[in-house]
């Protein structure tokens, strides 16, 4: 059987949620200060990222997109090899050779970052046969976004993985925009859950800024695949709250509609509701926010002094 | 020996694979259909039918074989392959390297090109050269039912992503194959003919329109050697080397178009490493930049035929007579 962990309590969400928030603050802060790498953050997608993979089990496998910080990080990810991949540094998950848009990460079960959009969607189908015909419980978890859901892949994606009964939790973050376009040009209707049915999968929209009802709807989710082997489509409502990639850029967006996100700040969200039943006080809370702040310091200070690759290796590893 | 087509090397190449090693499996448009044989010996599990959808099936290919499977997969004609670009150039291709060695790309794609069927240009396009350029793969395109058997095993066993291309013309034209293991390395090209004053390099069909060319340019009195690449990536480069250091003259045939093929790899290495040896200017005899014809007579006509490669290795040896000694 499997080792199943005990279900992270409301708080455990809450420290996962601002340990993700300060690591993408700390991404803000170093480009506000100076030249930085390219980065596309997931403020706003916290709780999604939470939840569902507060879900998972550990020989789970999962594979993301160009916003997946939050992914990782709730799987478990070092915040500083995270920094010092994004800096380039030979320190960094993948030596420094992936940046922000590719890191994948084994011993996580990390297997992919895909940054061209629906390209974790073609490769998870393969990733679940591995699982289906090599044996283990484990399932696969695919993070994409409504951008990567009007690609053809996803439509692909989804009926192999159907036909072939294979043990795939798509999780379609919704989060409003796709690069700099509204999903409201480029889809009819708002959800991609229902799409689902056409490849004879269930599914499930959850409110994506709400980490308790994340949790709960992926716990079942996941469960269903578990259980049946077969793929399930999982959509959260959500929020991509800074512009498409840094420097952070929403001119384009209608204020109003960023008041409105806002105001269903995923973390803030849970912080009231924690204060409001006295799990927390002002100054518990404070002192969960500074101690996420200071883990990221922390980071930042590794990956700053990690040292570059050597020129030298520029083309290692290209082939086996 | 014994007698067989390119077409069934490769299979008995595949079920050998499947038999050696639980991990390899097969899956495309019509395997299980086609190669009924394979699906009967090792069941559906291990042999399966797709949708028509070449970017799932070369994705899900990747993601098997990052995770522990050595999928074969059968993309059917090489045109198809552009619905399969990004999952072969920017995942399988790029992946290992990007994620810092963590993942192997353990796959191979097998797809069809080249004139002879005379199915026009949506399903003939010799596209070897685009693969040969992108980082992180192997392409491999063999001559004889013996190298499609033994690059096949070794394009199985290899930990990268292999292009597995083969020549229409040649799918059902039989060859002796040996009895028990065949396996052809990756990387090595063949001398299919010595000769001492002009190199034929070519792969795939071609390869035997040179040596039916060597043969007339001997009846003229040149003696022509001809080199089969085999595997295009890794290029032999040593062999082709060593044979125009030798001859001092070389003809480079091949039926995609010129334009950045491999030609002009190979053009370019005899330039820069070879340029002392070289008598005569390295001649390209290639299909045009044009999208291949279905009428046949067009066909032929895109394809290089022995007698441009007699006429073009003529021209070079006559160039360059042999300057005779002054004692």
């Amino acid at each position: 059987m499997h080792p199943s962990r005990p279900a992270p309590t409301r708080l455990d969400l809450l420290g996962a949620m601002l340990r993700i928030r300060a690591y993408e603050e700390k991404i803000v802060a170093f480009h506000e200060r100076g030249p930085f790498p390219h980065v596309c953050t997931s403020v706003g997608q916290e709780a999604t990222a939470v939840g569902v993979v507060s879900a998972l089990h550990p020989d789970d496998q999962i594979l993301t997109n160009h916003r997946s910080a939050g992914h990782l990080l709730a799987r478990g990810a070092d915040p500083g090899r995270l920094l010092a991949e994004v800096m380039g540094r030979s320190t960094g998950y993948c030596k420094g050779r992936s940046g922000t848009l590719h890191i994948s990460a084994k011993e996580l079960g990390v297997i992919l970052t895909s940054t061209i959009v629906g390209g974790e969607l073609s490769l998870a189908p393969g990733v679940a046969l591995s699982r289906s015909l090599l044996g283990g419980e484990g399932i696969v978890v695919c993070f994409f976004g409504d951008g990567a859901a009007c690609e053809g892949i996803f439509h692909e994606s989804l009926n192999l993985a159907s036909v072939w009964n294979l043990p795939v939790l798509y999780v379609c973050e919704n989060n409003q925009w796709q690069a700099f376009v509204h999903r409201k040009e480029t889809m009819v209707g708002d959800h991609i859950a229902p799409w689902a049915a056409s490849y004879g999968m269930d599914s499930l929209t959850v409110d994506g800024n709400d980490a308790e009802a994340v949790l709960e709807a992926a716990t079942r989710a996941a469960a269903q695949v578990r259980a049946t082997r077969r793929p399930f489509l999982l959509e959260a409502w959500t929020y991509r709250q800074r512009g498409h990639m840094e420097p952070h850029d929403q001119s384009y967006v209608d204020p109003a509609e960023i008041q409105a996100w806002l105001a269903k700040d995923p973390i803030a969200r849970l912080e009231d509701r924690l204060l409001a039943s006295g799990e927390l006080t002002r100054e518990s809370l404070e002192a969960l926010r500074a101690e996420a702040r200071a883990a990221m310091e922390a980071a930042a200070d590794f990956a700053t002094a990690s040292p570059y690759p050597d020129p030298s290796e520029l083309t290692a590893g290209v082939y086996a | 020996m014994s007698l067989m087509t390119a077409h069934e090397a490769l299979d008995q190449a595949v079920a050998e694979e499947m038999q050696r090693d639980a991990r390899v499996l097969m899956f495309g448009e019509g395997v299980a259909t086609k190669r009924k044989h394979l699906l009967d010996a090792f069941g559906p599990q291990r042999v399966r039918n797709t949708p028509l959808a070449e970017g799932i099936i070369a994705g899900t290919a990747a993601g098997a074989a990052a995770t522990g499977l050595r999928p074969v997969v059968d993309l059917l004609f090489a045109p198809f392959l552009c619905f399969a670009m990004d999952e072969i150039v920017n995942s399988a291709g790029k992946l290992r390297y990007m994620s810092g060695g963590q993942f192997s790309f353990p796959m191979v794609v097998v797809t069809m090109t080249g004139g002879g069927w005379t199915v026009g240009a949506q399903h003939n396009h010799n596209l070897e050269a685009w693969f040969v350029h992108s980082p992180g793969l192997k392409v491999v395109m063999p001559s004889t039912p013996e190298d499609f058997k033994g690059l096949m095993k070794a394009a199985i066993r290899d930990e990268n992503p292999v292009l597995f291309f083969m020549d229409m013309a040649l799918a059902f034209v039989p060859g002796e194959v040996p009895e028990g293991e065949v396996f052809v390395p990756l990387g090595q090209a063949a001398i299919r003919r010595e000769g001492t004053e002009v190199t034929l390099i070519s792969y795939a069909k071609t390869v035997h329109t040179c040596l039916a060319a060597a043969e007339t340019l001997a009846e003229q009195g040149i003696s022509a050697e001809v080199i089969d690449l085999r595997t295009l990536k890794p290029l032999d480069e040593a062999t082709i080397l060593a044979s125009v250091r030798k001859t001092g003259r070389a003809v480079v045939v091949h039926e995609a178009s010129r334009l950045c093929g491999v030609g002009a790899e190979v053009t370019a290495l005899l330039s820069e490493q070879a340029f002392d040896a070289l008598k005569a200017p390295v001649v390209r005899l290639t299909g045009p930049d044009a999208p291949a014809p279905s009428s046949y007579p067009l066909e032929q006509a895109f394809t290089p035929q022995a007698e441009a490669i007699v006429q073009a290795a003529a021209q070079l040896v006559a160039r360059s007579p042999e300057v005779a000694p002054i004692w």
